[in-house]
């Protein structure tokens, strides 16, 4: 057995991992290249960004709900948290920072901190909640997280920051400036965002997940998916360990929040509502549970498709189009009968009219 | 007199709830599915509703008494009727392939169907509000004018106990209502037993479907604004109702829909509008954590 | 079935129960005292008192439905016992969650298999291996050298482990595809993996032809005398039972009707009462 263990064994998983840090490095270089040639339209441009957030988001997600196997519905409350709270950092260190990426970089720090804070003071409460009323009480959360960030109003004066919850109450001295506006949201923000920050955040998410599942913590979290009460019996913590994944996966959302609030002028807290944490989940799913890569491309396809069907004819429907594509695949790849349907048309079309393998030897 | 008068307009909005909260919960007690969808049935019978109405008044005589009843109950029938139909069909199409399939699988067709309905109403009916007739106007002034109930309200409330009262009984007696509780239990079993599960499904989303029809109509009728999201936001509050009093409970949708209604109106006369959403979600989150199971539900505990 | 597994003489320790002769001059692995639990006015288990000695393996034996499952799931703190108490190595873990009885020394399988099916073998291993082979988070997040050490331990440690059965050769299969003898088998390493000193078989050759039963027998035997712990097990093979367990435990209705070796149990007129109903007449 020293033999078998002393040779370098190249295992699945850390493949599957570089594979990833790869596709992610080789489509940023082509990006880079086309946009340099021109051959990539303003519109497009302007989603790279987002397209890096909500990436960051599914992954992160993805440590939730298909890696920990816990549903949450509120998943862009962390996203909140990052962008307002980023903004500010942002804007308080305007001088005290004069490097624009340096700045960003703190702000996405600040934006993880906060959103990791957001995941504990949820998750240390609502983690014994078990299935559906954890997904319920992430999602009145998120809706709490927003309605809140909808009255506030903070301004920065050479007093430092203020808060309250009407313009007219600010104080603030002539000088000052009111940074987040209630309902207005946060205006005048100086767009520090850019698509080399969004890349770079990819990749430390990437080294975190991929790194947390390969470990012994994250074995960990995948034994409570697949059997909490066995994972009890061999010593795991559940609290500990679904605290952990939840929080992480905050941390994430944070920081992906921060930046997705410094790509805009102005951001209103409505932006991250329900529907928003629906749409990542709805990423997550379609790139399948647990999957690191499906997330990636299926958040970066799915963010783009809208804007790719912007044109001509099928503009009014394309929603429409969205909504039924989504019901589809869910239908095809969840119905065993469709599934069988589907996968008979695949391999008829590839024309493997191989014998089927016989059965044997099976013992 | 104001509180008394703020009670009314939160029970009134309780029982539009605790309707909505009943469709959620019976799907969910029997399919063991969150219909995200629901919200949206609601959304289109308003609109069809909505549409009755103005096509009958239209054509009956000003004035008359036919004119004052018939467009209403037609309306009413006619998308009772519509949304029947369509939670039968969505559940034919969209769920029953995915009997077997992981819950999340069931929740993410769910929320497509929802996209669907709310596109494919602004395709139909337009992005831009419509306003919305209410069934019955008028309304009786009590304590010399300081207390003003709306025929809506009243009728909210009463139709929201009708119901109440007509669901329990048909659940609890008869034959339908015994093969619910027996596939909300186990479901194979109830197969074994000679129940047609895929029937009494179905026979479930159309109860369901039909409810969403009348609290669209009364929810408009208190509330006019009409648009293809007006069924979302309810919708959720509803969900929030139905696990606030147990899911799968109807009488704890009952309560929590109630509930759910007089805190939010309190909440707004007394604290302050901008936060009423957050402070109820804060409550049920509150009643969460202190009974895991929701105020009326119960709680399995897992079996080794 | 004539195999002879050599048998100790058991002598009585007072009030609880019996425990093997070499056992008797350390304290028990395990105590229980007037254990109970009531299931909606169902008394499951009522009175248990059970001594087990620290290389003893011990028998839980009894009709279905007599309180064998509940009691060891009251052993592991599943259930919290609303009665009596459960002394582990002399600490009472009356305070104790589940996975603190786990770190402090009692592993177990399930009657309905309970592994991690999406993860490999080796994976199921190692999630046993998770207090044996500790490191922060942080050192699997940044690769530090304790998670380069410790992952190599756990890997060797899983291999080795797995040897026992012999499936080593296993162990990048998914555990769910594995056969179900493999399946209960893989489950006893995983629990072993977590270092215990009393180890509870739910059922272990449930399912099992009796030539595969027969090589459990052994293995239990040779992971006894190997990694000299305690083991319990409940089963209802009886060749199993009265072959390889040195002191044997009937249950019925929840209480103990009888304890004492093989060869007691089998002549005790209650036992044969509660299996094969009351003489007519």
């Amino acid at each position: 057995m020293s033999g078998k263990t002393k040779t370098l064994r190249v295992r699945k998983t850390t493949v599957n991992a570089l594979i990833n840090y790869a596709m992610v490095i080789v489509v940023f270089a082509a990006t880079q290249i086309l946009i340099g040639q021109g051959a990539i339209s303003n519109t497009i441009q302007s989603m790279l960004v987002p397209v890096c957030c909500y990436v960051v988001m599914a992954v992160s997600l993805n440590l939730t709900v298909g890696i920990l196997g816990e549903l949450s519905l509120g998943h862009a409350g962390f996203m909140s948290l990052g962008a307002f709270s980023g903004i500010i950092a942002a804007t308080l260190l305007q001088d005290a920072v004069p490097a624009a990426p340096l700045r960003l970089a703190i702000a996405m720090v600040v934006g993880g901190v906060f959103g990791g804070v957001g995941g504990v003071i949820i998750g240390l409460p609502v983690l014994r909640l078990r299935g559906d009323y954890l997904a319920i009480v992430t999602l009145a959360f998120g809706e709490i997280i927003k309605n809140v960030i909808q009255v506030l109003y903070i301004g920065l004066d050479e007093n430092g920051l203020h808060f309250a919850t009407k313009e007219a109450n600010l104080a603030l001295s002539e000088t000052g400036k009111a940074i987040l506006k209630g309902p207005m949201g946060a205006t005048g923000v100086a767009k520090l965002a850019s698509f080399t920050a969004g890349f770079l955040l990819i990749l430390i998410t990437l080294f975190v997940v991929q790194n947390l599942v390969d470990s012994r913590a994250g074995r960990a979290i995948l034994s409570l998916r697949d059997n909490r009460i066995a994972a009890e019996s061999v010593g795991i913590s559940v609290t500990k360990y679904k605290l952990m994944a939840f929080v992480i996966s905050a941390v994430l959302a944070g920081a992906a929040g921060a930046l997705y609030g410094l790509n805009y002028s102005s951001t209103v807290a409505s932006k991250f509502d329900f529907n928003t944490s629906i749409l990542v989940l709805v990423y997550v799913v379609l790139g399948g549970l647990g999957s690191i890569r499906g997330s990636i491309i299926a958040a970066a396809v799915l963010t783009l498709l809208p804007e790719l069907l912007r044109n001509g004819a099928i503009n009014d429907y394309r929603m429409l189009i969205y909504a039924i594509i989504l019901i589809l695949v869910m239908l095809v790849t969840n119905n065993p009968t469709l599934r069988g349907g589907v996968d008979m048309a695949v391999k008829r079309i590839r024309g493997i009219g191989k014998k089927e393998q016989t059965e044997g030897g099976a013992q | 007199m104001s509180f008394l008068s703020y009670l009314i307009t939160g029970i009134s909005l309780g029982s539009i709830y605790a309707i909505i909260a009943l469709g959620y919960t019976m799907v969910y007690g029997i399919a063991k599915m969150l219909n995200f969808a629901h919200g949206d049935v609601i959304m289109v019978g308003a609109y069809v509703c909505f549409f009755a109405m103005a096509g009958l008044s239209g054509q009956m005589e000003a004035g008359s008494l036919a004119a004052a009843v018939v467009p209403q109950v037609a309306g009413v029938l006619l998308a009772m009727v519509v949304c029947t139909i369509l939670g039968v069909v969505i559940e034919g199409l969209a769920y029953k392939p995915l009997r077997q399939a992981p819950s999340l699988a069931v929740l993410i067709t769910a929320i497509g169907v929802s996209w669907f309905l709310q596109n494919a109403a602004q395709l139909l009916w337009g992005a831009a509000p419509k306003n919305f007739t209410s069934i019955v106007s008028g309304a009786v002034s009590l304590a010399d004018g300081t207390l003003n109930i709306s025929y809506v309200t009243m009728l909210t409330v009463v139709t929201c106990l009708v119901i109440m009262v007509g669901l329990t009984t048909f659940i609890g007696k008869g034959k339908m209502g015994k093969a619910m509780r027996a596939c909300s239990e186990d479901k194979a079993a109830a197969q074994l037993m000679g129940i047609n599960v895929n029937a009494t499904i179905s026979v479930t989303f159309a109860i369901g479907s039909a409810l969403a029809a009348v609290a669209g109509v009364l929810m408009c009728s208190a509330y006019p604004t009409l648009m293809p999201t007006t069924g979302a936001l309810p919708g959720i509050k509803a969900f929030t109702a139905a696990v606030f009093g147990g899911i799968g409970s109807i009488p704890g949708a009952f309560l929590g829909g109630l509930l759910l209604g007089i805190i939010e109106t309190f909440t707004k006369a007394y604290i302050s509008t901008d936060l009423s959403d957050a402070i109820v979600f804060l409550v049920l989150i509150v009643v969460l954590l202190v009974k895991p199971s929701g105020l009326l539900g119960r709680f399995v505990p897992e079996k080794v | 079935m004539s195999k002879q597994y050599p048998k100790p003489k058991l002598v009585p320790v007072p009030s609880t129960n019996i425990i093997p002769e070499r056992d008797i001059d350390k304290s028990p692995i395990l105590e229980c005292r007037h254990l109970g639990i009531d299931f909606g006015g169902l008394t499951a288990v009522s009175d248990f008192n059970m001594a087990i000695g620290r290389t003893e393996i011990a028998g839980l034996i009894g009709p279905n439905g007599a309180g064998k499952t509940t009691d060891f799931n009251l052993l592991p703190k599943v259930y919290q016992p609303p009665r009596g108490t459960i002394m582990l190595d002399g600490r009472d873990t009356h305070s104790m969650t589940t996975a603190q009885v786990s770190r402090a020394g009692i592993a177990r399988t399930f009657q309905n298999i309970r592994l991690f099916s999406r993860l490999s073998v080796e994976d199921n291993v190692k999630i046993g291996l998770h207090n044996q082979a500790a490191y922060p988070m942080w050192s699997g997040i940044f690769r530090l050298p304790s998670y380069w050490k410790k992952e190599r331990m756990a890997h060797n440690l899983a291999l080795e482990l797995l040897s026992i059965f012999d499936m080593q050769d296993l162990a990048d299969h998914q555990a769910g595809s594995l056969p179900y003898g493999a399946q209960r088998r893989l489950e006893i390493v995983r629990a072993l993996a977590t270092g215990p000193s009393l180890l509870l078989l739910d059922e272990p050759a449930a399912g099992m032809n009796p030539s595969e039963t027969a090589e459990l027998m052994d293995n239990i035997v040779k992971i006894r005398d190997t990694f000299q712990i305690a083991i319990m097990l409940i089963e209802h093979d009886m060749n199993l039972v009265m072959g390889i367990c040195e002191g044997i435990c009937v249950l019925n209705f929840g209480k103990i009707i009888a304890k004492g070796t093989a060869e007691e149990i089998q002549a005790n007129p209650a036992v044969i009462e509660a299996y094969l109903g009351k003489k007519e007449g």
